[in-house]
C-alpha cells in the first residue's frame, strides 16, 4: 500500500463528512491561532520594553556614592564623597568597559539675552554620548583638550534650544549665561524624545566635567560615573570587576560594605522582562490547553468515526486490506485534520495578531518559532490522538466488523 | 482439473460464555477449478463458520486447508489478508459498499491494497469488471444512487477486479426480490461458465439446483455432498417469472 493510495482513501472519507470534518479541524485552528496570536503579544510587548531601555543607553552601567556612614549618621547620597576623579580615571583601564564618563551636574538658571529656562547642566567626557546614544546633530561635541583646560563650553539639547532660542536663530558660537557663568554653545544634540518614564531627554545641557566641577559647583569629587560595557553579556562580569577595583580603591574592609551603589541597564531590563515573561508564560498556556482541547476533540470524533465505520473496516480487511493499512487510514485522516487545521490556524492567527495591531495598537511581534512550534505540536497532537482510535480499527476481528450493525 | 480448495479433517472450536461449542466436527472436502458449489444448512449448521474459514477470515482450531495449493493455517494475520486481496472475492448478503462513493472507486478498492497494480491498470481493470456484470453505463453512479440488485452487480464486480482464484458468496441473493435474485443467479452462472470456480453459502434449499454441485451441512458435519450434472437455467427460471403489471 503506498501513500499515495492511502492519501486518496482518507481524503474520500473526509469528503464524505465535510462539515464534522470541518467542526473537529475548529478545535486546532482555535488553539493554533490563540497560541501564534499571544505569543506575538507577549513578544511584542517584550520588545517595546526592550526598545524603551535600549534607548536610554547601550549597556549602561550607572555608579553612585551610597551607604556611607559618617559616626553612625547614614548621609543623603548628595552629600556623599566617596568617588573621585581618579576613580573614574581606573575603571577607564578594565577591559569590559567600552566607553566611561564621571558625572557631575549642576542645576540652574539658563539665560540667553532676554530668554530665560531652568535647566541642568552635566559635566561629562565625551565618552557620555556613546553611552547614552546621544548625537550631535549640529557642532562639534568639546575635546579631551576642553576638559584639560576646563573651558567654558556647552552642547544643548532640543528642550533647551527652543526655550532660549524661540526665534529659530542658530545657537552654535553664541554666548548664554549658566547662573552668572557665561559658556559658549558649541554644538546641538539630536533629539531623542521623551524616555519610557515619560521624562524629556532632550531637557539638557552637556559640559565638560572639569567645567562643572571647578567653575560652578567648585567641588573635588564627582557624583557619579557612567559607564558601558562592551557586552550586553559581560555586564555582570564588568560589574563584579568595578566592584572590586573600586573596593581597593576606597580600601574597604572585606567585612564592611560598599560606599557605592552600581546599577546597570541589563538589571532594569531583566525587571521589565520578568513581568512580561510572565505574562507570556501565562498566555501560552492558556493557549495550549485550548489546542490540548482541540485535540481531545480529534480523538472523540476518530473515535466515533471507528465506531461508526466499524463495517466499512470490516469489508476492508475483506478485501485484503492489512492491519498496517488500516491503521495508516485512519492515523492519516487524523493528521490531515490536525495539519490542515494547524495551516489555517497560523493564518488565523497571523491575522488576528495584525487585527489586534491594527484596531487595538499593541505592539506585536510573530516569531517563526511560534509558527514552527505550534505548527509541530499539532502535528503531533494528530498523531497522538489519532493513534488510539486507528489502533483500535486495525485490532478490530474482519468477521466481528463485517457483521456489526 | 486443479484442485482449487482442499480440506481435510477440519475443525473449529469456540469457547462461547466458558462452555466449548464446536462449529465444525471433522469436515472434508476438495473443490476444482470450474466448479459451482453451493454449501447449505440452517443457521448453527456451522456454514458461515466454514465460509469464514474458506475466506481467510478465520483459522481453523485443526485439520488442513490448502488454497491454491498454499496452507492457510501457517499463514499469520498479514499473509491472510495478502491472500485475500490476491485469491479472494467476496460477495455479501448486505452487497458492503462504501457509501457516497462511485460504482467505479468501490470496484477499484481492492487494487488500491496492491501496491503493484498502477492507477491506470486500476482503473481499466474496474471498467472491464463493471462490464462484465453489465454496469458500463453506470461507472459514476453513487452507491446510494443505486438499486438493491444493482449494488450486488457492483460487489460482484468488486469482488471479480482482483481476478481471484475463487469467488466466495454469503447469501449474495438474500437480500434481493426473487426477480433480482434470479437475474443476480443468472451472472453467477454467466461467470462459472465462463470458467470462475464459485462458492455460494446459502440456506436457501431452491437454490440447489442451479449450481453444479451441492454440499448439504449439518450440526458441524457434512450430512450430503452430491454433483448437478445438469444444472437448472437462472435464465428460464428468470424469464419464466410472471411480469409485475401493476
Amino acid at each position: 500500500m503506498n501513500i499515495a493510495n492511502l492519501l486518496k482513501i482518507a481524503l474520500k472519507a473526509l469528503n464524505n463528512n465535510k462539515l464534522r470534518c470541518f467542526l473537529t479541524m475548529l478545535g486546532i485552528i482555535i488553539g493554533v491561532a490563540s497560541v501564534i496570536t499571544m505569543l506575538a503579544i507577549g513578544q511584542g510587548s517584550k520588545n517595546s520594553i526592550k526598545a524603551q531601555i535600549s534607548e536610554m543607553g547601550s549597556n549602561m552601567i550607572m555608579i553612585h556614592p551610597g551607604n556611607m556612614q559618617r559616626g553612625g549618621v547614614r548621609q543623603s547620597a548628595d552629600d556623599m564623597q566617596t568617588l573621585e576623579v581618579s576613580d573614574y580615571e581606573a575603571l577607564g583601564e578594565l577591559p569590559g568597559v567600552a566607553a566611561i564618563s564621571p558625572s557631575v551636574t549642576s542645576g540652574g538658571q539658563l539665560v540667553n539675552g532676554n530668554n530665560n529656562y531652568p535647566s541642568s547642566v552635566y559635566g561629562v567626557t565625551p565618552d557620555y554620548l556613546e553611552i547614552r546614544k546621544f548625537k550631535v546633530k549640529d557642532g562639534a561635541m568639546f575635546t579631551d583638550q576642553d576638559i584639560k583646560s576646563a573651558s567654558k563650553v556647552c552642547i544643548l539639547g532640543k528642550t533647551v534650544v527652543d526655550n532660549l532660542f524661540p526665534n529659530g536663530e542658530d545657537p552654535i558660537g553664541r554666548v548664554i549665561r549658566f547662573g552668572k557663568i557665561p559658556m559658549t554653545v558649541i554644538g546641538v544634540l539630536e533629539s531623542k524624545g521623551t524616555n519610557s518614564m515619560g521624562m524629556d531627554q532632550d531637557d539638557v545641557v552637556i559640559a565638560p566635567y572639569t567645567t562643572v566641577m571647578k567653575r560652578i559647583l567648585a567641588i573635588d569629587y564627582i557624583q557619579g560615573i557612567f559607564a558601558s560595557a562592551t557586552d550586553e553579556n559581560d555586564t555582570d562580569a564588568t560589574i563584579e570587576a568595578i566592584t572590586e577595583v573600586l573596593r581597593e580603591r576606597h580600601r574597604l574592609k572585606p567585612e564592611a560594605d560598599n560606599d557605592f551603589e552600581i546599577r546597570s541597564q541589563q538589571e532594569l531590563s531583566e525587571m521589565m522582562n520578568s513581568t512580561s515573561d510572565m505574562m507570556t508564560v501565562l498566555l501560552a498556556c492558556i493557549a495550549g490547553i485550548s489546542l490540548l482541547v482541540g485535540g481531545i476533540g480529534i480523538m472523540n470524533i476518530m473515535y466515533v468515526s471507528v465506531t461508526e465505520r466499524t463495517r466499512e473496516i470490516g469489508l476492508r480487511m475483506s478485501i485484503g486490506a492489512r492491519g498496517i493499512d488500516i491503521l495508516s487510514q485512519f492515523l492519516i485522516e487524523a493528521i490531515i485534520i490536525s495539519v490542515s487545521g494547524g495551516i489555517i490556524g497560523i493564518l488565523v492567527g497571523v491575522l488576528a495578531s495584525w487585527l489586534v495591531n491594527v484596531i487595538a495598537h499593541w505592539p506585536v511581534y510573530i516569531q517563526a518559532y511560534s509558527v514552527i512550534l505550534s505548527f509541530a505540536v499539532c502535528t503531533v497532537t494528530g498523531i497522538f490522538f489519532g493513534w488510539y482510535p486507528a489502533q483500535k480499527a486495525a485490532n478490530l476481528d474482519p468477521i466481528e466488523a463485517l457483521r456489526y450493525e | 482439473m486443479k484442485e482449487i480448495i482442499k480440506i481435510e479433517e477440519l475443525r473449529r472450536e469456540f469457547i462461547v460464555g466458558g462452555e466449548k461449542v464446536k462449529a465444525l466436527r471433522g469436515v472434508s472436502f476438495s473443490i476444482r477449478e470450474g466448479e459451482f458449489v453451493t454449501i447449505m444448512g440452517t443457521s448453527g449448521s456451522g456454514k458461515s463458520t466454514l465460509l469464514n474459514i474458506l475466506g481467510c477470515l478465520d483459522t481453523p482450531t485443526s485439520g488442513d486447508y490448502l488454497l491454491d495449493g498454499v496452507s492457510v493455517r501457517s499463514m499469520s494475520k498479514n499473509q491472510r489478508a495478502v491472500t485475500r486481496n490476491r485469491k479472494i472475492g467476496f460477495v455479501f448478503q448486505n452487497y458492503n459498499l462504501l457509501p457516497k462513493t462511485t460504482a467505479i472507486e468501490n470496484v477499484e478498492l481492492p487494487l488500491l491494497y496492491n501496491s503493484q497494480v498502477s492507477a491506470k491498470e486500476r482503473r481499466e481493470r474496474a471498467i472491464a469488471a463493471l462490464d462484465a456484470v453489465g454496469l458500463s453505463q453506470r461507472l459514476n453512479h453513487k452507491s446510494n444512487q443505486m438499486s438493491g440488485g444493482q449494488q450486488q452487480r457492483v460487489a460482484i464486480a468488486r469482488a471479480l477486479v482482483n481476478d481471484p482464484v475463487i469467488i466466495l458468496a454469503d447469501e449474495a441473493t438474500g437480500n434481493l426480490d426473487t426477480r433480482t435474485s434470479f437475474s443476480i443467479l443468472m451472472l453467477f452462472q454467466e461467470l462459472h461458465a465462463r470458467g470462475r470456480t464459485i462458492i455460494f453459502v446459502t440456506h436457501n434449499p431452491e437454490l440447489a439446483d442451479y449450481s453444479s454441485r451441492n454440499i448439504v451441512l449439518r450440526d458441524g458435519h457434512i450430512i450430503s455432498d452430491t454433483l448437478n450434472p445438469a444444472p437448472a437455467s437462472a435464465r428460464e427460471a428468470f424469464e419464466n417469472l410472471p411480469t409485475d403489471n401493476d
